[in-house]
């Protein structure tokens, strides 16, 4: 994957040393990038002299930041309590054989990836899926094909 | 002087420095508080909740590991209330926690087994959601068990800040937060330099050596080989410990009786390997001051120092002695010149080191290890794992009557046994060298100034001639302020002691692991450290070139030190290395069959 090293270093550079460069760093190259790939990940960590394992941490912490490029439709299955008890991941599990990648991951043609997110503040329409702007709630895991055979 | 407060804890008052936390504040005070995630000054985070108590005023519960004190502050730390939240918590971790104490490493020198047992926990009432988590066994040193894992993050500040590698981290958030590499990846990929000192940290059996007792076992089995064993100076100071002797115990002859009674054919002591090291090396250093060599020079003896130079300070790889670690060279030794005199082909020797480190264990599967295609050290046991042979084997360690180490290599120098405690080599090149030097023996022969604990020791000798500036750093972290210093200019020296563990090896990361209030009531440092000095005061060859077989080993086989012949055999070369490799995404993943 390459990386266009001189942006990266712009945005590392144009935050370097500020408070709480880390985050600001990431959050800007999420949004430059789409994603915070590992090449980055290695500069930013080598630049403000933080172990990888450091950045890597915040950016799995963080459902905001990405690992891998996120796909034209986002599709989010909440795997908060009140969704996990009404077997959301029966859900998140349908939806990932369907598209054939797992939670975190973006398929091949860059159409679709899965995140499994926190509490969404649906929590009445438990348990609930989004894509994109869109949410589905009360679902069942046979619902999911419909809804997805939407999104082409 | 720190301004005190008063505070009652549990009725009891007490004066106390402000800057203390409630925890330590009772801690003084001998009110045992329950602890899981703390290690002071190092992993003060209050994640685990077995520390609350109970503050008069204040709504909830207090962490009391991050809690200040303050002026007139009330606490109770035995209330219902608080025996009951730290049960539930308790709980808690249990619920998804792979509980096969029989079966674990750690079984009896567990914090979370011991807590469950002190605080009198029954059954666990709910079964909580387990993830089977891959079990990273790829590398030559560490094993990671998630499944056993509380997450009490001890092992990534330890880490982080102790050793300032910093491989490790938590990952992801909430239940599924998990501790490891990036990316799944395995630490075998990573600037890991397999000092154990996480495995030290970790409460529970998260985290082990990778074994070599099958190994072992199956060596000792075959009748075709002549297993031989060999002992570093650290573990006859510590064994003891694993059979209840007290801390400080010295075992030299018990360990030596049960490694007899475990079938290997010779004993030795690493020790002479140890006194073959500082001819070779006080050489170098002679050579290196009078001919121009690059300075200042480093030691090699500890391998976790070694692959952190070869991954974070690259440009100090020329002052790094060419010398092999202690157990490595008598390893060559053995398979070259013992073969010859006792007529054994070499290929029929099977060497094993016990060792306090786990990084000698990925140091002798290094490709520069062997000569003539032979390895110089064919498996290398913690301490630890020498306890469970024994163990297994039914030797009643403690009443076994001491027994001597194995002719042809005899007794080695006390110089070679203070190797063990930090600041130990450089004291006993020291010896040698100012012998040399000054033509006679000196006066005194013991150099405090590389004794102790401080972080970093600088010391100036004056010898004919020369005014030798040494320093002595343990702990990587250590080293990275001293190696900064030198690299700006600000300190100049020329010669460097290091060794990766903080305390050196008598703390390093295969000893046996004092429970938490152990190491909270003793200095097992200075105990380990004494057993030491002690045992180097009682023996009568107290230089390393004086040692009988050392003399004879120049004299029939490897002529002087640094020799062509010795070069051969007792020295080695290293390699810059990356801290994140290229390829790393490309690299085995944690729980793929490989
Ligand atoms: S880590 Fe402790 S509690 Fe867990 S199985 Fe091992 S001994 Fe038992
Ligand atoms: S062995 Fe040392 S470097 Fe490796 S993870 Fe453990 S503490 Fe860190
Ligand atoms: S591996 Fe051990 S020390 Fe590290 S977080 Fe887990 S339980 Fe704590």
């Amino acid at each position: 994957m390459a990386i266009d090293n001189e942006m990266l270093m712009n945005i590392i550079n144009k935050n370097k040393d500020n408070n709480g460069a880390l985050m600001q760093i990431l959050h800007d190259v999420q949004d430059s990038f789409g994603y915070i790939p590992y090449e980055a990940q290695k500069v930013i960590a080598e630049e403000l002299n933080v172990p990888l394992s450091e950045v890597y941490g915040v950016i799995t912490f963080y459902s905001r930041f990405t690992l891998n490029p996120v796909g034209k439709y986002k599709v989010g299955v909440c795997l908060g309590t009140a969704c996990y008890v009404k077997g959301s991941d029966k859900v998140l599990e349908r939806i990932e054989n369907i598209l054939k990648i797992k939670a975190g991951e973006t398929s091949a043609d860059g159409l679709y990836s899965i995140d499994a997110t926190r509490c969404v503040g649906a929590c009445g329409l438990a348990p609930v899926m989004t894509i994109n702007e869109d949410v589905y709630g009360k679902l069942v895991p046979e619902d999911v094909d419909k809804i997805l055979a939407k999104y082409k | 002087m720190m301004e005190k407060v008063k505070i009652i804890i549990d009725g009891k008052i007490l004066e106390v420095p402000s800057d203390y936390t409630v925890l330590k504040a009772a801690r003084m005070a001998h009110i045992d508080i329950p602890t899981l995630c703390y290690m002071e000054g190092i992993n003060e985070i209050g994640a685990c909740r077995m520390c609350l108590v109970e503050v008069k005023g204040a709504r909830a519960l207090q962490a009391s590991c991050v809690y200040p004190v303050r002026e007139g502050m009330e606490v109770y730390t035995n209330t219902q209330k608080v025996r009951t939240a730290r049960k539930a918590n308790l709980e808690l971790i249990l619920s998804n926690h792979d509980r096969k104490c029989t079966t674990c490493v750690r079984s009896e020198n567990c914090e979370l087994q011991r807590l469950a047992k002190e605080l009198n926990v029954g059954d666990i009432p709910f079964e909580g959601e387990n993830i089977n988590y891959p079990i990273d066994n790829l590398s030559a040193s560490i094993v990671r068990d998630n499944n056993k894992c509380i997450v009490c993050r001890r092992c990534v500040s330890v880490c982080e800040k102790v050793q300032t590698t910093g491989v490790i981290g938590a990952k992801n958030r909430g239940f599924k937060t998990e501790i490891g590499v990036p990316y799944d990846k395995s630490l075998k990929d990573t600037s890991c330099i397999m000092c154990g000192q996480c495995i030290q940290a970790c409460p529970v059996g998260a985290l082990r050596e990778k074994e070599h007792i099958e190994r072992v076992w199956n060596a000792l089995e075959n009748k075709d080989m002549h297993v031989v064993v060999q002992t570093a100076p650290a573990v006859r100071a510590a064994l003891g410990e694993e059979f209840g002797l007290p801390v400080g115990t010295c075992v030299t002859g018990k360990m030596a009786a049960a490694l007899k009674r475990l079938g290997f054919a010779k004993v030795f002591d690493t020790n002479t390997g140890a006194d073959i090291t500082i001819m070779e090396e006080g050489t170098e250093l002679l050579d290196r001051i009078n001919n121009g060599g690059v300075l200042p020079m480093i030691t090699s003896c500890s391998p976790g120092w070694i692959k952190f130079c070869e991954h974070y300070y690259p440009e100090f790889i020329p002052n790094l002695s060419s010398c092999k670690s202690p157990h490595t060279m008598l390893g060559a030794v053995l398979k070259s010149y013992y073969a010859d005199i006792m007529g054994i082909a070499p290929e029929k020797i099977f060497v094993v080191s016990v060792m306090p480190c786990t990084a000698k264990k990925y140091e002798i599967d290094r490709p520069e290890m062997e000569v003539d295609s032979l390895r110089d050290v064919d498996a290398v046991i913690t301490t630890r794992e020498l306890a469970r042979m024994i163990k297994e084997a039914r030797i009643d360690f403690v009443n076994i009557d001491d027994e001597p180490f194995d002719n042809p290599l005899g007794e080695a120098s006390g110089a070679a046994v203070i190797f063990g405690a930090t600041g130990g080599v450089m004291e006993a090149a020291l010896r040698t060298v100012a012998k040399k030097l000054t033509g006679s023996p000196l006066d005194e022969i013991e150099f405090k100034q590389t004794r102790g604990q401080e972080g970093i020791k600088e010391f100036e000798i004056n010898l004919p001639n020369i005014t030798l500036k040494g320093a002595v750093a343990h702990g990587t972290g250590n080293a990275r302020k001293l190696l900064d210093n030198v690299k700006s200019g600000k300190a100049q020296y020329h010669f460097i002691e290091v060794m990766a563990c903080p305390g050196g090896c008598v703390t390093g990361g295969g000893q046996p692991i004092p429970s938490f209030k152990t190491k909270n009531e003793l200095d097992i440092f200075s105990l380990r450290a004494n057993a030491l000095y002690e045992e180097d005061r009682s023996l009568p060859v107290r230089y390393s070139d004086d040692n009988e077989f050392v003399k004879k080993l120049y004299e029939e086989y490897l002529g002087e030190p640094n020799s062509h012949k010795a070069h051969e055999i007792l020295h080695t070369n290293y390699t810059k290395r990356e801290k994140y490799s290229d390829d790393f995404l490309d690299m085995t993943s944690v729980g793929e069959t490989v």
